[in-house]
């Protein structure tokens, strides 16, 4: 399309000032500051000394220091908040990519009773927000502890899972949470890719003896690496920066990094540079993700948007 | 593909195990506390049953109808201004630019940030002391001084009522902004080419073309970003903790923010059941809407 409209764009006169590109372009740049500006603000500022965070005149060339990172590092739990970040970070991505490859596999392939009626309730109860999730369990969470979601139903983990272990039950809960959230957007996903995939591969593999589990994780997954990207991304995305129920569920131990992060906020004295740093190092991982897939993460936005 | 009946359901019991848990249960707790006074730490057996009163006092509370109509006064803002800046940018670079991979790569990267770290950035530009923000409105305002009866002077941005909307809404486009953006772009270019090329060729002007062809066209893209973007102004909560907490006095406190004061600070579970409650069937209404527009079982022929 774009090919065609450009030929027609060509066969103008040549030699007038091309105003559409020019502002075009401006309108780019503008847009391109817009979105750096508070960012690099983040950042600059996460590497000044408090001399040059609290002078009038905001300085945007100054003397970098490492102060601000060392702080946190040292005077902080900053290392476990990391782990427990990237524990649950990684750990609600697997198991999503599993749970969501199995259910999309069982949809797209077979039928069954009941197929339309979970596939529709998986649909609508996607937006429930998080708020809603944290203040539904809390109360039983803190009464009981982890497993007992629902009143009057117990059931214990098994001994070293317990309060303020590696890994706790508030982190098994926030994988929990996290990968429900993103579960219905994921099984939708690897559902498209699946139907893609010529259903000769599997009846091949059938014959040659192959039983299901073998097919989906032989055949199906290895043929999936762009949808399971895709969905990676999303839901790491979440787990990475979830707030509210990490604040809720969380204790000393486990906390993530947004809730170290928020700690921060102080009505007076508030140490900016420290802020700052910290927020830096929260983006990051994100950040890196966004400069090697950008193209995934617009084509995961535009497959929640035209396919649910 | 031929199977045992038992087969599927254990496919999709992972899945399925931990949706009921994740979001079902969830719901379920939200119905049942909304029957009940119980406060955060009491022990479930210090539960008491009320009856409907916690939804009577959901339906004459003031509180929660201002912060809903909050909610609505910062949605409208919102989705407006992100929906005209988000369009106009999708049709302005429409046409494939040099460095579209750049472009596009920065546009992105809002939208993978913390949302804490959103609200803290926010927070430092915003500061009334230290902030970048009021340091530039005084110079300007300094250098021209007529242009400070236009509000170029300092401001205590997250201390006025006023304010504090302006500065939640401002943090809330430059956010999400870049996905109606991505969204709609991704409409446009999945236009039938031979359609435009009929209507250049016809001498359509590009104003004309835009109005008249692109956008009706786009009409159902459109609507669903709009919904996309209005059932995450009422899920969003963490900018808005972070930046104002609500404040100040409750100027800020939109219907999730209620929501989670109640249960935490109030430490009222069973009447913040009976708001989430609320928050749920608003926020499944407009998902069950949403899917009459985007629903991937429509294009699947064999559902």
């Amino acid at each position: 399309m774009a090919g065609t409209l450009d030929r027609a764009v060509d066969d103008r006169p040549r030699r007038r000032i091309p105003w559409g590109d020019i502002s075009r372009y401006a309108a780019l740049i503008v847009f391109t500051l817009i979105t750096l500006a508070p960012v690099y603000v983040m950042f600059a500022t996460s590497f000044k000394e408090l001399v040059d965070i609290q002078s009038r005149v905001p300085r945007w060339i100054f003397m970098p220091t490492l102060t601000n990172y060392e702080t946190i590092i040292t005077q902080y739990r900053f290392l476990p908040y990391l782990i427990s970040s990237a524990v649950i970070g990684l750990g609600s991505t697997a198991i999503t990519l599993l749970t969501a490859g199995m259910a999309a596999f069982a949809l797209a392939r077979m039928r069954f009773p009941g197929r339309g009626l979970i596939a529709q309730t998986t649909l609508v109860i996607r937006m429930i927000p998080p708020a809603v999730l944290a203040v539904t369990v809390i109360g039983f969470w803190i009464a009981w502890g982890i497993g007992d979601l629902v009143p009057g139903i117990r059931f214990t983990l098994p001994e070293g899972l317990g309060r303020g272990n590696f890994l706790d039950g508030s982190q098994l809960g926030l994988m929990l949470f996290y990968t429900a959230l993103n579960l219905p957007f994921s099984i939708w996903l690897l559902f498209g890719f699946i139907k893609q995939i010529p259903v000769e591969l599997e009846e091949a593999a059938i014959v040659d003896g192959a039983n299901l589990l073998q097919v989906l994780f032989r055949v199906i997954f290895p043929l999936m690496g762009a949808g399971f990207a895709v969905s990676a991304i999303f839901t790491f995305r979440i787990a990475w920066n979830e707030f509210i129920l990490a604040l809720m569920l969380t204790n000393r131990f486990t906390k993530t990094l947004p809730v170290f992060a928020a700690e921060f906020i102080r009505d007076d004295g508030v140490q900016w540079g420290q802020m700052m740093a910290v927020g830096t190092l929260i983006v990051i991982p994100p950040m890196l993700i966004t400069f090697f897939a950008a193209r995934q993460i617009i084509q995961g936005v535009a497959a929640g948007a035209v396919k649910g | 593909m031929r199977t045992n009946k038992v087969v599927p359901y254990l496919f999709l019991l992972p899945a399925l195990a931990i949706l009921a848990l994740g979001l079902m249960v969830p719901l379920y707790n939200a119905v049942l506390l909304s029957f009940y006074d119980w406060n955060f730490g009491q022990p479930w057996s210090a539960a008491r049953p009320l009856g409907f009163a916690n939804f009577e006092r959901l339906w004459n509370d003031p509180v929660v109808w201002r912060s809903v109509r909050t909610t609505f006064v910062f949605g409208f803002w919102v989705v407006t201004l992100e929906m005209l800046i988000g369009v106009s940018m999708a049709l302005l670079l429409e046409k494939a630019v040099r460095g579209a991979t750049f472009f596009r790569t920065i546009f992105v990267m809002p939208l993978m940030i913390a949302p804490v770290v959103v609200g803290l950035i926010w927070r430092y530009l915003l500061d009334a002391r230290n902030g970048i923000v009021n340091f530039y409105l005084l110079q300007i305002g300094e250098a021209v001084p007529v242009l400070q009866n236009f509000g170029f002077k300092a401001h205590t941005w997250l201390g006025d009522p006023t304010l504090a909307m302006v500065s939640i809404i401002v943090s809330d486009v430059w956010q999400w902004t870049p996905f109606v953006f991505m969204i709609v772009l991704a409409g446009l270019q999945g236009l039938p080419g031979d359609v435009m090329e009929a209507a250049y060729i016809d001498g359509a002007s590009w104003w004309r073309m835009t109005w008249h062809i692109k956008l009706p066209m786009l009409r159902n893209i459109l609507l669903i970003a709009l919904l996309m973007r209005v059932i995450d102004v009422f899920r969003a909560l963490e900018v808005i903790f972070v930046m104002t907490g609500g404040g100040p006095g409750s100027s800020t406190r939109v219907l999730s923010l209620t929501l989670f004061q109640t249960a935490f600070t109030s430490r009222d579970l069973g009447y913040a059941s009976t708001i989430a409650l609320l928050l749920s069937v608003i926020l499944i209404v407009f998902s069950l809407v949403l899917l009459l527009f985007s629903n991937p079982l429509k294009d699947k022929a064999d559902f």
